[in-house]
Formats: structure tokens, sequence, C-alpha cells
């Protein structure tokens, strides 16, 4: 009988390169693959191949409009884009590879620490764009070539402006724990969401368990996608979002709804979404070529602009108009650390909720 | 047995009973295999030992009871609420002279074509506390505060109310039929010694149709217990699980499948004990009305009451069929998922959006029409067989094969779901990632309902016509074919559109069994309600009632099969 593959702390056990601190900074020592550049040979392999499944937790309509984009540059290789909370994409991947499934090509996952073990159990294809060698900073790619962070975004809290006024708006986490909030606030799910996750072991080494056991006294609306809660808070579902994607609020603010986005005093937590390629991808080079694509400056400059999100490619411009990265006050990465944490944030977190 | 006797086909080979056998080999594969490695993983451990700590752990551990209590709770409560409402609206229109009465059949078939998780999502968008449009018309109309609200959907009374909505219609075809075939005499008795009409609905017509209403209840239970899409859209938000979401939840990482398997286990030990009541009750039914049909049974005239009988029953289908059509409607058309749409402000962007820019759109649906009409067809050929079966008794043991077919209907969808899932992920039948497996709990899930409509329609259809055919020649199978099969017809088409139907509303067992490339319909809408993206489960929703009912029609009019289906169907 062939029972569960690994366990996530398990496989963290022994394994002493991980240091926390910088993201992937410190992963041991080896050679990453030789750059490789977008050819016409690689786009006729990718042709052949004529599709490529992208496994993400990006925002479906984000998500959707970036396969469009990648298909009108590459006409005849079609994206299918399978969008769930990263921790279900994790569960599944674990149930589909277990089962000697291989369906997915690349995978952007929002919870950066899945891909210790999925680089552990030798899931991934090492492999480095021209641009990813070239722009990327090294403690945002890996340095096997197995992966590279694609995205950057915050969790932060927002506000319904028919509902509440901008002099009452919370500034804090800790203004959330106000009774006048109580019932009035939507969240995501750490069990269903990577960026919630990413966000709980932030807020959790900030502020303390204490924080959470307080806020689940405030009959918090429970949702499970961390894209869920700025579309409650414009459809004036509830005044006040507690933690959810700060893309969401800022592209619904900007196509007119009434939302706007709160940087909590006490710092942002923030989530890196890295891809990598899956090494039993059934259409490898459409997988290499999506991947090139994916981090290219003209792709990154796309998320920038039209997906509100944030770019390390260095030659990427921040759009006008909108507030800059470095002007807000972040909350530190730690993907080892989300790693290490991952099973008991879920189970304290379901007993406080209840859900 | 005596039918076997008859074999007028010297010297040809009569293949009937090696087909029988296999029929009854693949069925003990199909339903013993998950139920097996249910029970084994139940009783095992993560290092295969035996050990009962699963069951101590469901038992004792919060984290389980408050689920049990809960799913009790929702089932009693929803099982009374179908039965109140379901009664009189089935007397209503089987025995009173109500204006309307087919109307308002089709409108309970349109509720049952409805999938639960499509009904939740669509009282979330009407009742929803702040969003919710009927919210939103309360506090228009009484000039209320923001924050004030009539109705919340997320809501231990909200799920027991969008499940009644969709269960109660099954209460109401056991109440109707059994009212259809309850002799008009015992009425007229009644009214000739001066019993007037409610004396005579009270002393002869509830008696009579009540061992059928304690069978609805029973199911309704039944479903209200098992039912995975309405408290997978509204529990989570609601704050507490009930035993199918806690089940599924078991699923996250890291999979906990022991767990799941032991909280499997009382769902399906009381489902097996309520069918077995229910079976006891049913008896007791057949022998009330011994003596079969008198005759058309008389109307009760309502008088002044007829239009007032209409308006109950369009109040009560208020609920399942006009408000949530109409909010998901709106919601296709709208801007922003709860906003009234005004000819201004309506736009085609969603509808643009799930059929040109989701790329899971066109996998999903293509997967739900094979899916359907593979299920369909299939469930309808072996359902045939079976209760072929078993009505003429061509092999002994044919009631065990009658057991076997009906054994499913105790096993929940997600309880299904877990056993296939445990069963077809490891040698021999690596099936896990294909549409057969989905294919396997689809048939498994249908099978029951497919098999008692069936049998029935036999029942019918006396054997000496296919005696007569055999004697002049015909083999068991030739005779089959040209003389039952164009007899049973309207039955078939029945039973097809039926399992059809339930391929359509099927989510428990498909979101364990589902990959990225076996996605269906009803999953992809799970998926985006994950993400919130109500407007595009509206659309996607709104194309699949399209597909179906499309489907329904279609099948009844292929003019070989004949035209009555449709009525039957209602029935």
């Amino acid at each position: 009988m062939k029972r569960q593959g690994f366990s996530r702390r398990g496989i963290l056990k022994g394994s002493t390169a991980l240091a926390l601190g910088g993201v992937f900074a410190s992963v041991a020592r080896a050679e990453a693959p030789p750059a490789v550049a977008i050819t016409p040979g690689l786009i006729e392999a990718a042709r052949r191949e004529a599709k490529v499944v992208f496994y993400s937790s990006m925002d479906l309509p984000v998500g959707e409009k970036l396969g469009k984009a990648f298909e009108a540059q590459y006409p005849g290789v079609a994206v299918q884009i399978e969008r769930s909370g990263s921790e279900r994409l994790f569960q599944r991947v674990a149930q589909e590879f277990a089962s000697n499934i291989h369906a997915a090509d690349v995978i952007n996952s929002s919870d950066a620490s899945h891909f210790i073990p999925w680089k552990k159990s030798g899931w991934l294809a090492p492999f480095v764009s021209d641009d990813i060698a070239k722009y990327f900073p090294a403690e945002y790619r890996d340095p096997d070539g197995m992966f590279a962070t694609t995205r950057i975004w915050l969790s932060s809290i927002a506000y319904n402006t028919n509902l509440v006024k901008p002099e009452d708006a919370p500034r804090s986490f800790a203004d959330l724990l106000d009774p006048r909030w109580a019932g009035k606030m939507v969240k995501g799910h750490p069990a269903y969401s990577g960026t919630i996750m990413t966000a709980t072991f932030q807020m959790v080494r900030e502020l303390g368990w204490e924080y959470f056991e307080k806020l689940a006294r405030q009959r918090v609306m429970q949702v499970q996608s961390s894209t869920d809660p700025p579309k409650k808070l414009s459809l004036g579902e509830r005044a006040v979002m507690a933690d959810g994607n700060e893309y969401g609020v800022v592209l619904l603010k900007e196509a007119g709804q009434p939302v706007e986005p709160v940087y909590p005093t006490e710092g942002t937590p923030t989530i890196s979404g890295p891809s990598g390629i899956f090494a039993s991808a059934p259409h490898p080079n459409a997988a290499r070529l999506f991947q090139a694509w994916l981090h290219t400056r003209e792709t990154q400059q796309f998320f920038i602009d039209f997906t509100a999100q944030y770019s390390v490619h260095v030659q990427v411009k921040s759009k006008p108009g909108r507030r800059k990265i470095s002007d807000i006050k972040l909350m530190k990465e730690d993907a080892a650390g989300v790693e290490q944490m991952a099973d008991e944030i879920k189970t304290r977190y379901a007993r406080l909720f209840r859900v | 047995m005596s039918t076997t006797t008859i074999d007028g086909t010297r010297g040809r080979i009569d293949w009937t009973k090696p087909v029988l056998w296999l029929f009854a080999a693949s069925l003990i594969v199909l339903i013993l295999m998950p139920l097996s490695w249910l029970a084994i993983y139940s009783v095992t451990d993560k290092s295969n030992h035996l050990t009962l700590s699963n069951f101590v752990k469901l038992f004792t551990d919060p984290d389980f009871l408050d689920p049990l209590v809960t799913t009790a709770i929702i089932a009693i409560t929803s099982a009374a609420i179908c039965c109140a409402v379901a009664a009189p609206m089935g007397w209503l229109v089987s025995r009173t002279d109500m204006p309307g009465r087919q109307f308002i059949r089709a409108l309970v078939t349109a509720s049952f074509v409805t999938p639960p998780f499509l009904g939740a999502v669509a009282w979330e968008l009407l009742a929803a506390p702040n969003s919710g449009l009927l919210n939103q018309l309360f506090r228009f109309v009484s000039g209320a505060e923001a924050d004030e609200h009539l109705f919340n959907i997320y809501s231990l009374g909200g799920i027991i109310f969008v499940i009644s909505c969709y269960t109660f219609p099954f209460v109401f075809v056991l109440v109707a039929n059994a009212l259809d075939n309850m002799p008009g005499e015992l009425e007229d008795a009644s009214a000739i010694l001066g019993g007037r009409a409610w004396t005579t609905a009270r002393r002869v017509t509830i008696p009579l149709a009540l061992p059928a209403l304690i069978a609805g209840a029973l199911i309704a239970f039944l479903q209200a217990m098992t039912l995975f899409g309405s408290p997978a859209i509204l529990a989570l938000p609601a704050g507490f699980h009930t035993m199918t979401t806690k089940i599924w939840s078991l699923f996250q990482y890291p999979p906990k499948l022991e767990l799941a398997a032991a909280a499997a286990v009382p769902l399906l030990i009381l489902t097996i004990i309520l069918l077995q009541a229910q079976k006891f009750i049913l008896g007791r039914r057949g022998y009330s009305v011994v003596g079969g049909k008198y005759g058309a049974s008389r109307r009760v005239e309502m008088k002044k009451w007829r239009w007032a009988a209409l308006a109950f029953c369009l109040v009560v289908l208020l609920n399942p069929v006009f408000l949530p059509y109409f909010a998901l409607l709106n919601a296709a058309f709208s801007p922003n998922a709860t906003t009234l749409v005004t000819p201004s402000t309506m736009t085609l962007h969603n509808v643009v959006f799930v059929f040109t820019e989701l790329s899971s759109t066109q996998l999903a649906l293509k997967n739900t029409v094979i899916l359907g009409t593979a299920t369909a067809t299939i469930g309808t050929v072996l359902a045939l067989v079976i209760s072929y079966v078993t009505t003429r008794r061509v092999v002994t043991g044919s009631r065990v094969l009658g057991f076997l077919a009906t054994a499913p209907v105790a096993v929940p969808g997600i309880v299904l779901g877990v056993g296939l899932f445990l069963s077809y992920t490891r040698p021999p039948f690596v099936l896990y990632g294909t549409l057969w497996i989905l294919l396997v709990a689809f048939l498994t899930i249908n099978l029951p309902s497919a098999y008692q409509q069936l049998q029935a329609a036999f029942a019918t259809i006396h054997p000496e016509l296919e005696d007569a055919s055999r004697i002049l020649g015909a083999t068991r199978l030739q005779s089959l074919r040209q003389i039952t099969a164009p007899l049973l017809r309207t039955g078939v088409i029945a039973t097809w559109c039926f399992i059809f139907i339930g391929v359509m509303r099927e989510l428990s067992a498909a979101i364990v069994l589902f990959t990225s490339q076996t996605k269906v319909i009803s999953v992809l809408i799970y998926d985006l309600n994950e993400s919130g993206d109500l407007a595009a489960i509206s659309v996607l929703g709104i194309a699949m009632l399209v597909i179906t009912f499309t489907v329904v029609l279609a099948v009844n009019r292929i003019p070989m099969f004949g035209a009555n289906a449709g009525a039957r169907l209602r029935n």
C-alpha cells in the first residue's frame, strides 16, 4: 500500500543548509544551468507541443489576461490556467504526483516555501532564462536554477469607502481588534491560500498568536482565497478586509469601486510568488518558453502595469500614480520559516476560527 | 425460475447467462471495492497497524463532534421543513382542482434540475447580509442602517433553508405519486357518508399518504445529511463545518485519509439504518393501497381557495426557482454581481470572460457533456439489464443483484469519492486522472434510482409476451430487443434524463476525484466560488442549466423513443 509521500516537516529535518533570513539566499551552492534565450528553435518546439498547463493561484481575471497575452505573442501555443489556492494546489500536486499523474508544466505558487520540498524531491527542472540570469537579484532566484520569483505582492488591510469614513478607518492590525469592527470583517484562510499562509506566518512572528486569538472573537467572515476578500469588500458585503490581496484592492479602486487599501503601521505582510518548471512537464518546450516569457522585461512590466503587483526585474519601472513598494513598511519574508510552521498554522488557525 | 426452462433455441448458444454473470461481477467490483478500502482505511493507522484510534478521535475531538451535531440539526430541520412544504403542495397538485397544476409540477422539476451548489451561490447573491439583493431591498424600503439585514444566508438557518429548497422536490414527488395512485373511491365513500372536504382529507387522504410522507422525510433527511454542494459554499463564511465539508477538509495537505474514511463510516451506517426503516414503512404502504387503482380519483373542489392555493405554491417556488434564477441572470449581466442591472449598465463582459478568456470553460463543458451522456447511456443499459434479471428472475441470486444495484444509495457522494479515490489510485485499476474514475463514480451514484425506475417499468410488462416470442424461436436477447424494449421506451428515456441531470448536479464525488484535465463544470463553479468570481459562476451556471434543459428536451424528441417521457419525468 502506498501511503503519503513526504511530510513537509520531515523533509526539513536534518537540512541545516536552509538559513533563516533572505528568501532563498543560502540554499546549498550548486551550478545553475547556462542561461537560455528565447530562440526561434524554442518557439518552434513549443508550437509543436501546442499547449502549456500553468498551475497558479493568481486572481483569475489577471491570470487569464496573462495567458491571453502569451497566446497573442506566440500563436499556436494555448495556455491552460489551473487556478486554485496555493495550499490546495500544493495538495493536488502531491496527490497527482503520488498517482503518477503529471499534468502541470509550470507552477507559480503564492507560498514560496512549497518550492523547498518540490526541489528536494527532484520534481523541478533547472531552467534559467537570459532575463533571470541578467536582471534578477540573486536572492530572488534559486542558485540551482530551479525557480525564480515571478511577482511580489502584499496582503494588506482595506476598507469600503461607502461604509467607512477615511478618518474612522483602521490603521493597524491592532485597530482591527476594536469591538466596532466585530462582525464587519472578511479574511482569507491559510489552509486554502498561500498568500494568507505566508501572511499569517509573518503576523504570528510579529504580533504573536494572541493577535489571532483576539481576531477570532471578532466574528470574522471567513472565505478561502486571498483574491476573494477584495471582491467581498467591493460588493459591500463587509466593511473591512483583515487580510487579502492588496493588488486586488488597487485594481478594483482603479476600476472605480469604493475600496481603499490600508498599509498597517506594524508592517504589511509581503509575499513572493516563485515559478518553476516541473521535471515531468508534459510540454517541456512550451514550459520553457512560458517560463522565459514570464520573466522578460515586458511581461514583468505587464505585472506592474496591469495587475498592480511588484517585480524584482531590475529594468522595470513602477507605474506613475501608484504607491511605490519602497514607501511601504514591509514585514520580512521567510520561506524556510513558513515551511517549518505550515502544519502548526493550519491546525491552530482551524481551532481558533473553528473552520 | 420457471422462465429459464423455456428454451426454444435448440443448437444455439444462449449467451444470456455469461453476460448476466459479467454484469453481476462488475457490479460487485464497482460497489464492494471502494467500500472495502474505506473500511480498511478507517481501522488502520499510517503504518498499517490495526487500530480504533481514528474512531476514538472522531467521537472525542470537538473538531469532529461539532460538525456531527451540526449535521444532525441540519438534517432533521431540513427534513421537517421539506415535509411541511412539499406535502400540502403534493396534495394540491394531485388531488385538487387548483389551476396550473402541470405548471407547478414543471417548476418543481426545475428546482430539481438546479444543482444545490448553484442554488447556494444564487442565495449568496440574494441574502448575503450586506450585499444580498433582498437585504438591499429591505434597507431601501425600510430606510434601515447600513449594517441591518433581514436575512443572513451565512448561518445555520441559511444553510438549512438553502438545503430545503433543493431537497423538497424529493418529498414532493413521493407524496404526489402516492396521491396520484390512491383510489378515489375511499374519498368518495367518506364524502357520501357526509364528510366534508377537510374531514375527508384528515380521515382518509392524510392517513393513506402518511407512509409516503414518512418515506419522503427519510429521503430528505438523508439528502440533507450527505449534501456537500450547499454547505461547501455557505458553511465556511458561516464559520462552521458539516460532516461533508469536514471530510473534504481532511484532504487538505497533509491528507488524513484514515480520518476521512473513519468520518465517512457514521454517515454510511446511519444511511443504511434509515433506508431499512424506509423499506419497512414503504412495505406497509404497499399493503394499505392493496387492490390497486379503482379508477380516476375525484378532485377536491377548492372553490374560492383555488387561487389562494396557487399563490401558496408560487410563493414556495419563489425560493428554489424564481428568486435564484433572477439573481443569477442579474449577476451574469451586471458589472457588479449584486447591483441591479439597468439597460445602461448591462454588460456582456462576464459572458465574454467565461467563454473566451476563461481557459478551463471549454474543457469542463466538454468533460461534463461527455460524462453526462456516457453515464446516462451506460447507466440506463446497466439498470435495464439488472431490472430485467430481477423482475424475471433469470439467474439464481438475482435478488442479490438487485440489492447490489440499490446499495450505493446508502453511500453519500463524498464517502463514495473517498472510497473510489482509495480504490483507483493503486494497481490493478489506476483510473485516477482519467474520466473513467468520474464515470465509475457517477454510474455508482445514479444506479439505484435508475434501477428503481426501470424495475417499476418492467413490472408493468407481463412476461407472457416475452415467453410467446421465445416459444416462437427467438433467443432471450432477441425477444428482449424485439418485444420488451419497445414497450419500455418511455421508462428508458426518463431514466436516461434522470441520470444526465444527476451528473450535472454532482459535486461531492467529483471534488475528490478531479484533476486539471478531468475538470467538470460543478468543480469549476466550486473553484470560481473559492476566489469569489460570482458573476462568472452565474454565467456558467446558466449555461449549465441551458445545456441540461436542451439535452432533456432533445432526448424526449427523438421519434423512436416516444414523446411521453417528459410527463413521466415531471412525475
